[in-house]
């Protein structure tokens, strides 16, 4: 990077280098920015394709309106359904809440990788030596962040308008998630002035957007307080309607939202040190306390601070979701149509069962991805070499690796269950059954784990077979959750769907309990497991 | 049991780079020996083989008298391993890593944990992340001297240590081996080396090339001389041990292979000697030359 040593000494700007970190970010990206962008770019678009087979008369949209539409445990995953009877409608809804989730996602990462991240490295460090201004750095990713969701958003809306869309729709569309994209990259900018490693920052950021969907969720299935999910910028998204008389006025929010928090993080910069946060680290104890003498102790320390973050925002979700599903008859509405649709479906309490099931399969998908980050601490002590000395000492390569899958295993299972527990004791108290209601969320929670752990086991699989590609786990469960959660409703083959372990648990409670598919994942996650164990022992280690 | 360290025709290749191509290294019980070579020789792989952490693709390795790979775990109670990169956990301080890492090694001395905190001045209440280089370096050393074990297998330990430290790093380790600890010291440092070590072996392109006390080392390298003679040198230009003589009148100038400096002396006391400096080979030379030129044929 010869082009960084020209820049001109004459100017002390606090921009100064903001251009040519931009292109070192972009080049360091060329491979993961365009992935996010053709992929989050071209799915509405192949979803609306799919509309007019699905659903081609007239009368099957209706009925999709009247039903679907209105379904509170629909309305919790995907949001308002303004308008299904176009295919830009129902793809907005399909898909704007996700969308949203996306881009927020892609803008956190994108922000930490070129901030935070590069500062634990010492990386950044090297670069702040050059001719560099303080606000450079942060600049540059805001930069490159707000870039890809702009680009984002342009291209969804021209693939949608080249789909035969509206033109309009398409472009509120587009502008709403990019729009996102914009408030998550200012989030993500605050948090890595307040996070002291890139670990962090990427939980406080992607915290963030779990709360921003949380809030719409909790909005758009209660009948008496709408108003929440507008404190949501993924719920701004939806309030956009794109397809179903744009509210333009909508999309003012997030811009102001983006500019504020973004304020906040450029006041921040200059108050901290380079390097560290903006906590003074403390000093820690001179001895070690007796109990930290072994594998399994050390793995506690790395483990416990997510392990309880997400113990406690599950359970979080979990007294919401069970407290308002209790009322989610309500929602569906009084007119004589409604009440017949909602009999149709098997009367309230049928109602309230699916919306049940329907949260706990997203706690379980929620807890896998705890199950993954956990499984790939072991990669990642392993790539900074802070294996080596514990196993040149008397510990084992099983027993390591044992105390770090210790909690990814029961670490998931502690998650469910705690939140199966409080989901069913917020629901009991509303429908004051609290035995009855206890027992059977645990139960529904408890059988979503055998699922969870074929995800980990693949994980520990690639750790052993494929070192250099254990990363590779997100991915896939990435894709288990999606096949999961999005094949169904785009009527995808049964071949599709039954790749996905969840789409074999059973959607409790409302179903019987069938023991097969339990017995046969949990053996598969037995098998993944011992195998990848089994192959660990046997590589080499770096 | 003679050798702490026995190593045989050790190959290891990474894809297609041979990173051990037939390495051999002995090291006795009880002695400093020191490992050498230029970056990229091949020593960390030869470490990491015997601390089981590689598997060898074919050779013999023998640690303590046992199998590196299969006796992993209980070999593990007599060794100590300091690495040249320490990375240490954030959230951990530096005084709990010592306390756990010697825990795992079946125990700590704490009376020689106290004494080399405050030797090496550390600083164990800092947590990991807020050591500069030689500091998470010093805690590794620490950790590895205070446990009580037969063997140290050292990685550039001192790589980031001030002078002030490598000093005390010096005498600790002259300590354990008068304690009859025997030590594997890879290291660029040749005073280090030279203060340290009982035998060197000398490795490049992942084989050995040499290996012995250094002063045996010396023998196989060339001596400087510089006389001036009462006449003509006689026939020295014939003897294929002198090396890139320069004669100017009655002045001679050249380089003679160590094992024939008793002959060439004979034959220039033979002319009459008037003066003569003569410059022993220095370590520099001595390791220049071998990281440098060809392998030596055996």
């Amino acid at each position: 990077m010869t082009t960084i040593l020209e820049a001109p000494a004459k100017s002390a700007h606090s921009l100064v280098g903001t251009w040519h970190l931009t292109r070192l970010a972009l080049r360091r990206d060329r491979v993961i920015l365009p992935v996010w962008v053709l992929i989050l770019a071209l799915v509405p678009a192949a979803n609306a394709g799919t509309y007019n087979t699905i659903y081609p008369t007239m009368a099957e949209r209706a009925h999709l309106t009247g039903s679907i539409g209105a379904n509170p445990s629909v309305a919790v995953l995907y949001g308002p359904a303004f308008d299904l009877s176009t295919a830009g409608g129902y793809a907005a809804w399909r898909l704007g809440g996700f969308m949203a989730l996306a881009i927020g996602l892609m803008a956190v990462f994108t922000v930490t990788r070129h901030t935070r991240a590069e500062e634990d490295t010492g990386r950044a460090e090297l670069l702040a030596s050059a001719v560099l201004g303080r606000y450079a750095a942060l600049t540059a990713a805001v930069i490159v962040s707000s870039g890809a969701s702009v680009l984002i958003g342009l291209l969804e809306a021209a693939t949608l308008a080249g789909a035969g869309l509206p033109v309009v729709g398409a472009l509120a569309f587009g502008l709403a998630t990019a729009f996102v994209g914009l408030v998550f990259t200012a989030i993500a900018a605050v948090a890595a002035q307040l996070a002291e490693y890139s670990r962090t920052a990427n939980g406080i950021g992607a915290a963030a957007v779990g709360v921003a969907f949380l809030l719409r969720s909790v909005g758009d299935s209660t009948s008496d307080a709408k108003w929440i999910s507008w404190l949501s910028p993924i719920g701004w998204a939806q309030q956009t309607r794109p397809f179903a008389q744009e509210r333009w006025w909508v999309l003012l929010l997030p811009l102001v939202a983006t500019f504020v928090i973004g304020g906040v993080a450029y006041l921040l910069l200059p108050r901290r040190d380079f390097g560290a946060g903006f906590l003074p680290p403390r000093p820690g104890p001179a001895t070690a306390a007796a109990s930290l003498r072994s594998p399994l102790a050390l793995a506690w320390r790395m483990h416990r601070g997510p392990l309880i973050g997400w113990t406690v925002g599950m359970a979080v979700c979990g007294a919401v979701f069970g407290s308002i599903a209790s009322g989610v008859g309500d929602i569906v509405g009084d007119s004589q149509q409604a009440r017949d649709i909602l009999a149709r479906m098997g009367g309230a309490s049928v109602l309230v069962d699916t919306f049940l099931a329907v949260m706990v399969g997203v706690f379980g998908m929620a807890a896998t991805l705890h199950g993954v980050q956990a499984a790939l601490r072991m990669r990642g002590e392993e790539t900074s070499n802070r294996v080596e000395p514990l196993l040149s000492t008397s510990v084992g390569r099983l027993r390591w690796a044992t105390s770090h899958l210790i909690f990814a295993w029961l670490g998931t299972a502690a998650i469910v269950l705690v939140t199966g527990v409080v989901m069913g004791l917020s629901n009991g108290l509303r429908t004051h059954d609290v035995g009855g209601s206890v027992g059977r969320l645990l139960v529904a929670a408890l059988v979503q784990l055998p699922a969870i752990w074929v995800v980990v086991g693949v994980t520990v699989l690639l750790f052993g077979f494929l070192p250099k590609f254990t990363s590779a786990a997100w991915g896939l469960a990435g894709l288990a959750l999606v096949i999961a959660l999005l094949g169904p409703v785009v009527d995808a083959p049964q071949s599709v769907l039954d790749i996905s372990p969840f789409s074999h648990t059973p959607k409790l409670p409302g179903q019987l309990v069938t023991a097969t598919p339990l017995v046969w994942l949990s053996a598969l996650a037995v098998v993944a497991l011992g195998a990848g164990l089994s192959a660990f022992r046997r590589r080499d280690i770096g | 049991m003679d050798n702490a360290i026995a190593i045989t025709g050790l190959h290891k290749s990474f894809g297609r780079t041979k990173a051990l191509d037939g390495l051999d290294l002995q090291v006795r019980t009880g002695e400093v020996h020191g490992f050498l070579g230029p970056n990229g020789a091949g020593k960390s792989t030869t470490v990491r083989v015997l601390l089981g952490l590689l598997h060898a693709d074919s050779g013999d390795v023998r640690l303590l008298g046992g199998d590196p790979w299969k006796d992993a775990a209980s070999l593990h109670h007599r060794l100590a391993y300091v690495p040249g990169d320490v990375s240490l956990w954030p959230n951990l301080s530096g005084g709990e890593v010592i306390d756990l890492l010697g825990r795992l090694r079946g125990g700590l001395d704490q009376g020689r944990r106290k004494e080399l905190i405050e030797r090496f001045d550390l600083d164990p209440r800092k947590k990991g992340r807020t050591y500069s280089k030689g500091n998470r370096q010093k805690v590794a050393i620490v950790a590895a001297l205070a446990s009580n074990v037969d063997l140290l297998i050292l990685d550039e330990p001192t790589s980031g240590l001030d002078p002030l430290m490598e000093a005390t790093f010096q005498d600790t380790i002259q300590e354990e081996r008068e304690q009859g600890r025997t030590v594997l010291l890879s290291s660029h440092i040749l005073a280090e080396v030279e203060a340290l070590c009982d035998r060197v072996s000398i490795i490049r392109d992942g084989r050995t090339v040499e290996t012995g006390t250094l002063t045996e080392m010396r023998h196989l390298t060339r001596t400087s001389i510089i006389a001036e003679l009462a006449g003509p040198p006689n026939g020295l230009a014939d003897s294929d041990r002198v090396h890139d003589l320069k004669v100017d009148g009655n002045k001679v100038r050249f380089d003679v292979e160590t094992t024939a400096l008793d002959a060439v002396l004979r034959q220039l006391s033979q002319v009459g000697v008037r003066s003569l400096t003569s410059q022993p080979p220095t370590l520099e030379e001595l390791f220049l030359r071998h990281y440098t030129a060809e392998p030596v044929a055996k």
